[in-house]
């Protein structure tokens, strides 16, 4: 009896850990987002299924926004990050830990700090634009806070540690002895990347990719603080409509919608790259 | 550049007399932002969904407020909510009234926007618990109203307000959000109207329409808040907010659409800093702030009430149905309406105050002091800002006032997309 319960107790933890803080919320937003009703009289279930409707209609702008500033941040951050990560673990040498902390030391300041402070090195008369407008390099009317390329800067700023780190841990436990045996058969040094290095960085590049695009496309700080209304993320919707309309279902609903979004395309991706992979890295 | 105030000649000013003076909201929206979200969440935890009042605006029972004051009596505390540099750092009104009362009094900059204040403290209210504080200063508005359907609030008994009665302004005792002062007596009062830079803008800024000005292409900065927007809206058209149909929002709302390609963002409190930073150079202003930035960056913005009107808005002291401390709280409530307490905080706060007999007394403090503090005070006592005169009241407007929750979901369905999109 003990030996056939003793798997179930050791998967309690774990199962208890996904039940209070996954299960139990995702069960709580469902269930409102089918309520109608207003926050003074309350809420009534009555599986209105039309407010996913009506979300989806009022705010595919935005959704569509959101991913896309998302795609673009990762891609970007992809192109940025390897490189960094290579420089680090393979010509880091004795300083690899100084070079990581180096890179992580700006983040020990406060998220929204660090995205308040850009709006003043970036703002209309500021730091950056006021002596190349006085310069008559830029015309006056020339701004960057406010426009899409802000946003997605503060979102590849922001998020850019998280795509480092996994792609560093990845190429730091290539064995050297592997790129020692590609060159003794005679490959060339871009042979060695894309043949060897490279795929060997996949599964830390794929990490790399789920935590920075799933929080680059739900974040609304970045927007709030360097957008303007033109670069409304969903994230914004979602928040306005919790705080400022007190139109929970909605809220709700809209973020119900952007997860299953979310969750589709994070599994595809994992079928076209081969989920297994990724699980044994992270195993090891 | 010297300091000026946004109506009057430049007063000089002494540093020490304006020390923390900085704008009243800085930022504090985009706080809140953040920790909101968990309030908001934790309201839903504690199973939100239940709600607490009726859609039609309760008249208290005649009994009601003997039945709420009876057996209370006074605690020597009392615990009150407020918003951020709504009163002098020192505090010497409240150590003032420590003195005269033996009541300690802690005050709390803790309101930073009415949504999530409601959402704070909603769940605990609807629990019948107290929220640990006895007085909140609430604006007159969506969740003001809120607040009075859940049955949250606490009837007065106007018998502990003499000062109150004896000082506050006539259009103060009787509001149109809370007739009778039932629930509520005014802190302070605002408007929100036009800022802008004069040494960009050459012109004089007088009314609405200048917002639509396509001269101003991309310097145009408007609220989020769809109650102030949609005002400005409404009255660039000459509609009435107060008998606005849904016919006269679409109609706003079309106008505010047109007004979008020239428009840099739509702020929250931080337009203020946009103003100074120079990202807008005409927007939509709360009076009190304008002034503040001027005094404590010697900024030279001007504030003007626009022709077509500006939005007059109230922010009031009131007494949570769960308060520990209700007697203490009424009395301290009493004390602001004192002419001297009245006064001082005009001086240092430079919003609407509700006792018009400050006005004299700030006039006397001015001819007391000397030098800059002089000049500083008798700029206050003749602002507009501070004490409107009747003709400037005749062109403000205020909040459109919901029938029920169906009709303010239509509002804020009509106007969202415009901020949002």
């Amino acid at each position: 009896m003990k030996r056939r319960l003793a798997p179930y107790f050791l998967i309690l933890p774990g199962g208890l850990w996904l039940l209070l803080f996954f299960v139990l919320p995702m069960g709580i937003m469902l269930s409102l987002s089918l309520m109608e009703g207003d926050v003074v009289s309350g809420y009534q279930m009555t599986f209105h299924w039309q407010t996913y409707v009506d979300g989806i209609q009022n705010y595919r702008e935005q959704i569509v926004r959101s991913l896309i500033y998302g795609l673009i941040t990762t891609v970007v951050q992809i192109i940025l990050a390897f490189p960094i990560a290579y420089w680090i673990a393979f010509r880091g040498g004795r300083h690899k830990s100084t070079y990581l902390l180096l890179l992580l030391l700006p983040f020990f300041v406060s998220f929204v700090l660090r995205t308040i402070s850009w709006r003043f090195v970036l703002t209309d008369e500021g730091l950056l634009l006021a002596p190349l407008k006085s310069a008559g390099l830029l015309p006056a009317d020339f701004h960057i806070i406010g426009t899409a390329p802000a946003v997605i800067g503060g979102l590849v700023y922001n998020f850019l540690p998280f795509m480092i780190l996994p792609i560093y841990v990845a190429l730091e436990r290539i064995d050297p002895r592997v790129v020692e045996a590609a060159k003794d058969l005679y490959a060339t040094p871009v042979q060695v990347f894309t043949r060897v290095i490279f795929p060997l960085a996949l599964p830390g590049v794929f990490a790399g990719v789920l935590m920075t695009f799933v929080p680059a496309s739900s974040d609304y700080v970045n927007s709030a603080v360097l957008g303007s209304s033109g670069t409304t993320m969903i994230g914004q919707v979602i928040q306005s409509q919790y705080l400022t309309s007190q139109n929970y279902p909605t809220a709700s609903a809209l973020s119900f919608t952007l997860m299953a979004i979310l969750l589709i395309g994070i599994f595809t991706y994992a079928r076209a790259l081969g989920t297994e992979d990724v699980l044994k890295v992270a195993a090891r | 550049m010297k300091p000026q105030h946004p109506f009057t000649s430049p007063p000089p000013l002494d540093p020490a007399l304006l020390r923390g003076l900085t704008a009243r909201r800085l930022s504090r929206r985009d706080a809140l932002r953040i920790s909101g979200l968990s309030a908001a969440a934790m309201a839903l935890a504690a199973c939100g969904v239940k709600g607490q009042g009726n859609q039609t605006p309760t008249t208290p029972a005649a009994d009601a407020v003997a039945k709420f004051w009876q057996g209370k009596s006074k605690n020597g505390k009392v615990d009150m909510a407020s918003w951020p540099l709504y009163m002098d750092p020192e505090k010497p009104e409240l150590k003032a009234f420590t003195q005269k009362t033996g009541i300690t009094v802690n005050y709390q900059e803790v309101i930073e926007e009415m949504g999530p204040w409601f959402a704070k403290v909603q769940p605990q209210l609807s629990a019948g618990q107290p929220i640990g504080y006895d007085i909140m200063v609430i604006t007159n508005g969506v969740q003001f109203k809120q607040f009075v359907q859940s049955n949250f609030l606490a009837p007065l008994d106007h018998s502990k307000l003499p000062n109150y009665k004896a000082n506050a302004g006539a259009s103060y005792k009787n509001e149109t959000f809370d007739p009778g002062n039932v629930y509520s007596i005014p802190w302070q009062s605002g408007i929100t109207g036009i800022a802008y830079d004069p040494n960009r803008i050459s012109r004089p800024i007088t009314k609405l329409a200048d917002l639509w000005d396509p001269a101003f292409k991309g310097k145009v900065g408007m609220f989020n808040d769809p109650a102030e927007l949609g005002n400005f809206g409404m009255m660039v058209l000459g509609i009435d907010p107060d008998k606005s149909t849904e016919a006269d929002w679409q109609r706003a709302a079309d106008k505010l659409k047109e007004q979008k390609s020239i428009v840099r963002k739509y702020y929250d409190q931080s337009y203020i800093d946009a103003l100074g930073s120079g990202e807008v150079w005409i927007t939509q202003a709360w009076s009190g702030d304008v002034f503040q930035k001027n005094v404590s960056e010697g900024k030279n913005f001007k504030f003007v009430v626009p022709e077509e009107g500006g939005t007059l808005w109230t922010d009031n002291m009131t007494i949570p149905i769960t308060a520990q401390n209700p007697v203490d709280a009424i009395m301290l409530m009493d004390y602001f309406y004192d002419v001297e307490v009245a006064a001082t905080l005009a001086e240092y706060i430079n919003y609407i105050t509700p006792v018009p007999a400050a006005k004299p007394l700030i006039e006397q403090h001015a001819s007391e002091a000397s030098g800059e503090d002089k000049d500083y005070l008798a700029a206050v006592a003749e602002s507009p800002l501070v004490f409107p005169t009747e003709a400037d009241y005749a062109k403000l407007n205020y909040y459109r006032d919901f029938a029920n929750a169906a009709e303010q979901q239509k509002y804020q369905t009509i106007f969202e997309p415009i901020i949002l999109s």
